[in-house]
């Protein structure tokens, strides 16, 4: 069974890569205006990174911060669900990696948020208030992309299409007594929220077949490891080096 | 007292992001204490977990209890209870739409449209829900046409 230490690794890695990942469209969004709203969502997820990766550390104790978790670990020792590795690929892409992670994770927070643990809670808590403008930004540009042109609309339903099979992950059993909640038990709330952003997006949701796995206990895709090459490569380069 | 001279300093420190507006003012800090030699912890909350400008906030607000007295100061950050902008008082709103920052609404009703800050028209348009904080959003007012900054309810 999952322990609270390799459960809070799971929420800051997720958090972690998909901060990364965000981040790569800084200086390549469409408009200035996405730039600056990629940007802040990337933001958004680094500070929850870096609370869970330091709660994480503390639990574990044998003395490794936030940046020796995100810098010093290699692919399979990082417990990150596989969608959030997934390469950007065209902008429908990314609102469909945006959509279904954020609406994970603001069910997720808000349930959180009343854990026992109190930590947990209260990291969860401002967590999920910061996710709630994560999902409304992706549902709008779901529904744009969707409800719009014939180009944008079959781009956002093959990126729809795509990134499905990589959303069962997020519902696997998987959390620690600490966390009070069953993750199978937030499928059917997700699927309501991304329900309403396709259906109203003139999309319609995906058969559930092929699943991807894997990602909670080190097992990760290709592309994984060239991200964190990108992201660690510095810091391992200049070892011990500060600001 | 050195305890209430720390505190009315630490209260006093600008956010940098918000500059007319002093962390006391936005809610940020929970609270101050010094024991007999002097020494102070302040503890203060994030408004969003991934804010850049915590650490500026934490070196303003160390520097500022030392010019006040304190002999040692420890900076604690504490996430619950989690930050909200109804912890913002009234001058503090005004002080925003004064600078022509729409004040945020309340956190129960965070898609709730703002006025204008410059001639209070009620109709406003959102351009972006995301500003350069992650604090703001930006938005065009529909009836003098000028583009704003709206704190947004959080």
């Amino acid at each position: 069974m999952t322990g609270l230490p390799e459960y809070l690794l799971g929420l800051g890695d997720d958090a972690l890569v998909a901060a990364q990942r965000t981040a790569e469209w800084c200086a390549k969004a469409p408009q200035l205006e996405e730039e600056v709203a990629l940007a802040n969502l990337a933001l958004d997820q680094l500070g929850q990174a870096r609370a869970f990766l330091t709660y994480a550390g503390e639990l574990e104790g044998e003395g490794r911060d936030e940046d020796a978790l995100a810098f010093l670990r290699d692919e399979h020792e990082f417990r990150n669900v596989q969608l959030v590795e997934l390469p950007n690929g065209d902008f429908a892409v990314t609102v469909a990696k945006t959509l279904f992670l954020a609406a994970y994770q603001n069910l997720l927070y808000t349930r959180l948020a009343r854990a026992a643990e109190p930590r947990l809670a209260g990291i969860a808590a401002k967590a999920a208030k910061e996710s709630a403008f994560h999902v409304s930004y992706a549902s709008l540009w779901t529904v744009r992309l969707g409800d719009g042109t014939p180009l944008s609309h079959r781009r956002m339903r093959d990126a729809v299409e795509e990134v499905w099979p990589y959303t069962h992950e997020l519902f696997e059993p998987w959390a620690p007594p600490e966390a009070g909640l069953d993750p199978a038990a937030l499928r059917g709330p997700w699927l309501e929220v991304v329900g309403r952003a396709l259906g109203e997006a003139t999309l319609t949701r995906p058969q559930d077949g092929w699943a991807a796995t894997g990602g909670r206990s080190g097992r990760h895709t290709e592309w994984f490891g060239l991200l964190l090459a990108d992201m660690q490569s510095v810091h391992r380069a200049h070892v011990g080096a500060r600001w | 007292m050195v305890k209430e001279r720390v505190e009315a300093a630490v209260a006093a420190v600008p956010d940098p992001e918000l500059q007319v507006l002093s962390i006391g003012e936005l809610g940020m800090l929970r609270e101050v204490s010094v024991d007999e030699d002097g020494n102070a912890v302040v503890t203060l909350t994030p408004t969003y977990l991934g804010c850049p400008a915590l650490e500026l906030i934490k070196a303003d607000v160390a520097a500022a209890a030392r010019t006040a007295g304190a002999a040692r100061v420890e900076v604690v950050v504490s996430m619950s209870p989690p930050w909200t902008t109804d912890w913002l008082s009234q001058a503090a709103r005004a002080k925003l739409t004064e600078a022509g920052i729409a004040p945020p609404g309340r956190a129960s009703l965070p898609l709730l449209q703002p006025g204008c800050p410059r001639c209070a028209f009620p109709d406003t348009e959102e351009l972006s829900s995301f500003g350069a904080a992650a604090c703001m959003a930006l938005r065009l007012c529909s009836g003098c046409g000028e583009p704003f900054e709206h704190l947004k309810a959080h």
